[in-house]
């Protein structure tokens, strides 16, 4: 029972990282109708803002400290959103009225820059690097399970950024817009919505959210390298598709499930098929329920 | 007939050359049946991608099957098999053991391909795209998980069959197989699922069956390909079909233009030597290959070597939900 319980915990922590991933996917195909591959190397540029930010964090901030971590958090979220920003213009705005699979492979292409700039010895270079400890790790004990305060503070802070989310997505102007876009777009352009600033603020708003996904994943595996974010990228794709694509609840839905799977075969017996077990459940899905665990009847689509 | 007249001069050519083939630069030999390889996987994604209209992501899974097929038949029957033959030193062994290892490679891949093809072939555009890839990591995860083959490690030691002869023979056969398909009565199906699958199937074109035919008949090719790629590096591992292999071939697609047979082998040959020629500039190699995949598809989608020969390709229309 309490290896179970473990399992859960530790299930549950990856699981909401890949939905803070996942969520990105789902938003951009809300509103674009496409999946745009290069958002796990965004998630990976988060995790590697992190790195190179937080030394220089720590010359104003005592070291470990939570406002440091804070301001770390903060700073690779906006240059990620940045970054997000700046490749939606630069590779897939001139696309936009082209065939699905155009832009598709364009993604897949920027996704490949991303990689190979990465690992070029002048940028963050080929090999892992250690992720420094933005908060002291210790262990919790609760009965006979044993969390560390690196799981809590990754559900906590997960849980803070998906009611953030969601209170940007229903409650304020742009985001009534961005729904409205993703429900039809040429009426909401009709209706006087800059589409364009539309389109950038939801991959502005993705890619920091997968920023921050991949500063969580970093603390939670201290090893980062430029080709980390292609896996949990598929496996996050996976879970938006799970929990039915363009729906801000299935993704975080479909990333837990993802997560707290993937650790129990982890787990098992069967723990080398660990990587595989995603994408078998992606295609169960798909062949039985293509329109995912929460996908079309629910109305608030972004 | 004309047709099949040249299938045959091409086939007795592969065999001319191939005798002059030990006097080759033995690194412009490996380049040579490189291009070969490429072509036989690029003219076989065509068929699925380019005249059909099915973007699959998975073919390096297809061509691992085949690799692993045909590599333990050579490696684990070979040395049972070759008395039988008559001896290494028999003439006819070596090549007919070869041959027992490609043909049950790419009939293996095809009875893969057509399991996967079943199912997935339901779904379109993106999510067949996605399914197709998850398929080819699937393929690529079970391999890491076999001992017998070597798990993760990879299989060594590969005895080295592939020369000129079987590479540009197999190249020239798939060449031909899809040529005639495409252009036959039977085959005018594939075009017409491309170019419109409800108006295809309005006018009693089972499209299902066209596109698992396509599916079965490419990953046939591609578990060739896979056979012979392993037989001329002489050693194979799970990470060497992985994505991106599956990716380079799509690009050779796309670059010679989706439909376009004679374009896509142009492409796999400009894309098996461009890395060659970008050796000197090897940090910056793959950087380029990206932007150029970038930049090919903001400026010319409709492929690079689209000519105005031939019939050209139909263009290729968005579908959205």
């Amino acid at each position: 029972m309490t290896e179970f319980l473990q399992q859960l915990i530790n299930g549950l922590a990856l699981g909401s990282i890949y939905a803070l991933i996942a969520l990105g996917y789902t938003m951009v195909y809300g509103v674009l109708r496409f999946i745009n591959f290069a958002h796990g190397d965004v998630f990976m540029v988060g995790a590697f803002c992190g790195f190179y930010l937080a030394p220089q964090v720590s010359r104003f901030l005592p070291a470990q400290s939570a406002a440091a971590a804070a301001v770390v958090l903060l700073l690779a979220m906006i240059l990620c959103a940045a970054l997000g920003i700046l490749i939606e213009k630069l590779a897939y705005r001139p696309l936009r009225s082209r065939p699905k699979l155009t832009v598709l492979i364009t993604a897949i292409g920027v996704s490949l820059f991303i990689e190979y700039v990465g690992q070029h010895p002048r940028v963050f270079g080929p090999s892992p690097q250690t992720f420094p400890d933005l908060v002291p790790s210790r262990n919790i004990h609760l009965g006979g399970v044993v969390i560390s305060n690196i799981e809590v503070l990754v559900l906590a802070l997960t849980l803070t950024l998906l009611l953030a989310l969601r209170f940007i997505v229903m409650k304020t102007k742009i985001g009534t817009a961005m729904r409205a876009v993703s429900f039809n777009a040429p009426a909401a352009e009709l209706m006087g919505i800059n589409l364009d600033r539309v389109i950038s603020f939801t991959f502005g708003l993705g890619s920091a959210l997968a920023a921050a996904g991949g500063i969580l994943y970093a603390m939670k595996y201290p090893s980062i390298e430029p080709l980390m974010g292609i896996m949990p990228g598929l496996k996050a794709f996976t879970a938006a598709v799970l929990g039915g694509i363009g729906n801000i609840p299935g993704a975080a839905l479909g990333g837990l499930i993802i997560g707290v799977a993937e650790t129990f075969v982890g787990g098992s017996t069967w723990s080398n098929y660990r990587d595989a077990i995603a994408f078998a459940i992606l295609i169960l899905i798909l062949l039985f329920k293509p329109s995912g665990l929460l996908g079309k009847f629910e109305i608030e689509k972004v | 007939m004309k047709v099949k007249g040249l299938l045959l001069i091409a086939l007795v050519a592969c065999g001319l050359v191939s005798l002059m083939s030990p006097r080759f630069n033995p690194y412009y030999l490996d380049v040579l049946l490189g291009i070969g390889i490429n072509i036989i996987l690029a003219v076989s994604l065509n068929l699925i991608n380019g005249y059909t209209g099915q973007f699959s992501l998975g073919h390096a899974g297809f061509m691992a099957v085949g690799a692993y097929v045909s590599a333990s038949v050579t490696l684990f029957a070979g040395p049972h098999l070759l008395p039988l033959l008559g001896g290494a030193d028999s003439f006819a062994a070596v090549p007919i053991l070869f041959l027992l290892g490609l043909v049950p490679a790419g009939l293996v891949a095809a009875v893969v391909g057509f399991l996967v093809g079943v199912p997935s072939l339901r779904l379109r555009g993106d999510y067949l795209a996605i399914v197709t890839l998850g398929f080819g990591e699937i393929i690529r995860v079970i391999f890491q998980n076999i001992q017998a083959v070597g798990g993760p490690s990879g299989l060594k030691g590969i005895p080295p069959h592939t020369d000129f002869f079987w590479t540009y023979a197999w190249a020239t056969i798939a060449i031909y197989a899809v040529l005639a398909l495409v252009h036959s009565t039977y085959g005018r199906g594939f075009l017409a699922v491309h170019d419109d699958e409800v108006a295809a199937s309005a006018v009693g074109i089972n499209t299902t069956r066209y596109k698992v035919a396509a599916f079965v008949i490419g990953s046939f090719f591609a578990g060739i390909a896979g056979g012979l790629y392993a037989h001329l590096k002489t050693f194979i591992a799970p990470t060497v079909f992985d994505f991106m292999k599956s990716f380079d071939i799509v690009v050779m697609v796309i670059l010679g233009g989706m439909g376009n047979t004679l374009g896509v082998i142009l492409a796999a040959i400009l894309l098996t030597l461009l890395p060659e020629m970008l050796r000197p500039v090897a940090e910056y190699r793959m950087i380029l290959y990206s932007l150029l995949i970038i930049v090919l598809m903001l400026t010319r989608p409709q492929g690079l070597l689209t000519l105005h020969w031939g019939r050209r390709p139909a263009p290729t229309k968005s579908r959205t939900a």
